[in-house]
């Protein structure tokens, strides 16, 4: 093993010279304005931390292909304490660097150990039994865990927001993985249907003095009516043909949106959207004419945070809904079904099962639940405009779906919290935070490429499970 | 068998497949009776699977008519959309290179090959989400019809491995069950023996004639395993260059000169004289 040092110097101290080679002129100094003409500033420390950390994570990275795993896991160990120590470098950003390499060393020393480890437990049925009550076990403590939340005294504003937030992401996401996980239509254009539910809901209470809970069905109704007439004439494509098509219909309904004046208000978007109601009482300070606080109703003392806590579990049970929803559907002939096409077309329609039925079932029920949450966003937001539902969102929520692993509920719950949680979380990180999300997807895909949570449970077992039936 | 009372399952007439300028089968007639075997043979390039893919709505005929007779009444398939001869002509059929539903479990695909049967008892999944008894019975009913064909490919233990995962023998005995569980009234093999060792072969000789003989169904089979077509068919339907050069029970084609030219080549004296 020693012997192999020499060489694995010589090609960590090669590659930090390519770093530093290409980092001169990206790191090294940058032109600053000062009012006549421009100067250099040199970042010279910057530089050398980068190189250092890049040899160092060069070395550490063949020990670990080496075997070597134990110097591998020391020498990330040491470099998380050196960023995590309060050594004088000149951005913060460098102590995340150091400390960020460090972990990644750790991870992959540890990767093949962890990975060969579990593949072993789940070759024997007690394993497989543990990893599927596991798996049970896990979903419903993250269940508790949402509906405790607003009590914990970590719930402050800005948390419930966060919760909000990535329960509407959740939900979105467990819709489109009806398309996409279940029946292996790619959809890129999935915003568009959950512009239709909040448009649906914003101009009809604006305009019509509808309440929330009276449109919420009909914004569902909408989208899949939507979804329909989307469906009808694009579903006999597949694959990418099929991804360009629900593209070019996710930019269409935008600039209608955008375009139709009389209607949307275009660009500058509707305003003063009244929230949801609780039994007809509204979440305010005063009431408008002829209602109820929800404060004076209940007896208790204002305080802007019920609104939160109230939007909170309204998501909470819409996403729970869909949740169930699907799970149900994938044990009924039309789930099955779904996962057929997914799996082989052709195969499908030798059985006498219709391709566009079938599909437009997923589709037209896929964006019925991104009506749902668009109408509870627009509720939520008060204020919508075309803006909202721009591309990158299908593009997220799809994200979501493949990261988790397509066609798994729990992996979707995961991804939306690594997606939309991380990098609110690491806001301090400044405009990094992008590279880090970045970072973060390339490491997911290239060591879970399947996704997250690749497992996929059967919809129904002939032999119970555990029993080892299998041979 | 009384060859001229028996009604046939499925009249093929004047069936004519153009692509393009090239004619994959040039005006073939043929009949299959119900409780028979009927096999197509023919060189490769024949047009055998063209003529499956025409039969089972996957290729929209030049010319022809297909006339299927079920229980369920007279079909005209050339009219047909390609899933509504499986659902509603009974139509079934396997595929050269095995097309299961790889991710799926075994059970699954047994249950997705009852889809039409299922989606009625769950009235269009309404029932079905609400749980009412009457899907949650016939579910039960499709899942013994699995267990059963199971059984008889021998298979049972596997019901909850993904089809994906299976030798290639018993993939190939999957597929077969799977089009079996459609309940068809005509089933279309292409190459079921393709790839399968002389015992596994044996043992596909022995279910395919139970299909026929317990199942009472009429079944077309393309295959290029001589032992097989031999020992189970009843009737034989020769193809080469898209033309029928041959139609008979298995003795009368072994001995027929145009097939022998067509496996083995003209021999020398025909070419001199």
């Amino acid at each position: 093993m020693g012997s192999r040092l020499p060489q694995m110097l010589k090609d960590a101290g090669l590659t930090a010279f390519v770093g530093a080679a290409l980092g001169i002129f990206i790191v090294g100094f940058r032109t600053v304005d000062v009012g006549r003409g421009l100067t250099f500033d040199y970042h010279l420390v910057d530089l050398a931390v980068a190189v250092v950390v890049i040899f160092l994570g060069r070395l550490g990275l063949s020990m670990a292909a080496n075997g070597l795993r134990w110097p591998a896991i020391a020498l990330g160990a040491v470099m998380i304490a050196a960023g995590a120590s309060p050594m004088q470098l000149p951005s913060g950003f460098l102590h995340w660097f150091v400390a960020l390499g460090g972990v990644l060393l750790v991870i992959r020393a540890i990767w093949p150990w962890a990975n060969e480890a579990v593949t072993e437990a789940s070759r024997t049925p007690s394993g497989q039994a543990i990893s599927r009550a596991g798996a049970k076990w896990f979903g419903w403590m993250l269940l508790a865990a949402a509906v405790l939340l607003p009590f914990s005294p970590f719930a402050d504003q800005k948390t419930m927001d966060l919760g909000v937030l990535i329960l509407t992401y959740v939900m979105l996401g467990w819709g489109l993985n009806i398309v996409v996980g279940l029946a292996g239509l790619l959809d890129l254009g999935y915003v568009a249907f959950y512009a239709v539910g909040a448009y649906s809901y914003a101009l009809l209470s604006t305009q019509h003095g509808l309440g929330f809970w009276s449109v919420l069905p009909l914004a569902g109704m909408m989208a899949a009516l939507f979804g329909v007439l989307l469906g009808f004439p694009v579903l006999r494509l597949r694959g990418d043909y099929l991804a360009i098509v629900t593209l070019g219909f996710g930019e269409i309904i935008r600039l209608i949106l955008l375009n139709w004046f009389d209607l949307t208000n275009g660009p500058a978007g509707i305003g003063s959207i009244p929230g949801p109601t609780l039994f007809g009482a509204v979440f305010a300070e005063t009431a408008p004419a002829g209602k109820q606080t929800v404060s004076e109703m209940l007896g208790i003392p204002f305080d802007g945070n019920h609104r939160l806590i109230f939007l909170y579990y309204i998501i909470l049970v819409l996403a729970l809904i869909t949740n169930l929803f699907t799970q149900r559907m994938r044990r009924l002939p039309v789930g099955r079904a779904w996962e057929a096409l997914r799996e082989d077309e052709t195969a499908c329609r030798a059985l006498g099962i219709n391709p566009t039925n079938t599909k437009l079932t997923a589709f037209a029920i896929g964006a019925m639940f991104a009506g749902f949450a668009g109408s509870f966003f627009a509720a939520k937001q008060r204020f919508i405009s075309p803006e909202s539902f721009v591309f990158i969102e299908s593009a997220i929520i799809l994200a979501i779906v493949v990261l988790g692993g397509m066609g798994s509920q729990i992996g979707v719950v995961l991804a939306a919290v690594l997606l939309i949680g991380l990098p609110e979380w690491f806001r301090d990180l400044g405009n990094y935070r992008m590279l880090a999300f970045g970072l973060a997807m390339v490491l997911i895909m290239v060591f879970r490429p399947r996704g997250l949570v690749a497992h996929r449970e059967p919809s129904i077992r002939l032999h119970p499970a555990g029993s080892g039936g299998s041979g | 068998m009384s060859v001229a009372t028996a009604t046939p399952l499925i009249e093929v007439e004047h069936l004519t497949m153009r692509f393009g300028g090239l004619v994959a089968i040039d005006d073939v007639s043929f009949t299959a009776r119900p409780r028979e075997i009927t096999a197509i043979i023919g060189p490769n390039g024949a047009g055998k699977t063209t003529v499956f893919n025409c039969i089972t709505g996957f290729y929209k005929p030049t010319v022809g008519r297909l006339t299927l007779r079920g229980g369920r009444g007279e079909f005209l398939l050339e009219r047909m959309l390609g899933h509504e001869i499986g659902q509603r002509a009974k139509v079934a059929r396997t595929f050269q290179n095995i097309r299961l539903f790889p991710g799926m479990t075994v059970l699954e695909n047994l249950l997705v090959a009852q889809h039409n049967k299922l989606m009625r008892a769950s009235g269009w999944s309404l029932l079905g989400l609400l749980g009412f008894a009457s899907y949650r019975n016939a579910e039960n009913a499709a899942i013994e019809l699995a267990r059963q064909w199971l059984e008889r490919i021998r298979l049972l233990a596997d019901a909850d491995r993904p089809a994906g995962e299976l030798p290639y023998g018993a993939q190939r005995r999957l597929e077969i069950a799977r089009a079996m569980c459609t309940e068809p009234e005509l089933l279309c093999l292409d190459e079921p023996a393709a790839g399968l060792n002389p015992r596994e072969s044996a043992e596909l000789n022995e279910l395919l004639v139970s299909i026929r003989d317990r199942d009472g169904i009429g079944v077309l089979l393309i295959e290029h395993d001589m032992s097989v077509v031999m020992n189970i068919s009843d009737h034989i339907v020769v193809l080469d260059y898209g033309r029928k050069i041959a139609e008979g029970d298995p003795t009368a084609i072994k001995n027929d000169p145009a097939v022998i030219r067509a496996y083995l080549g003209t021999d020398d004296e025909a070419i001199d004289g």
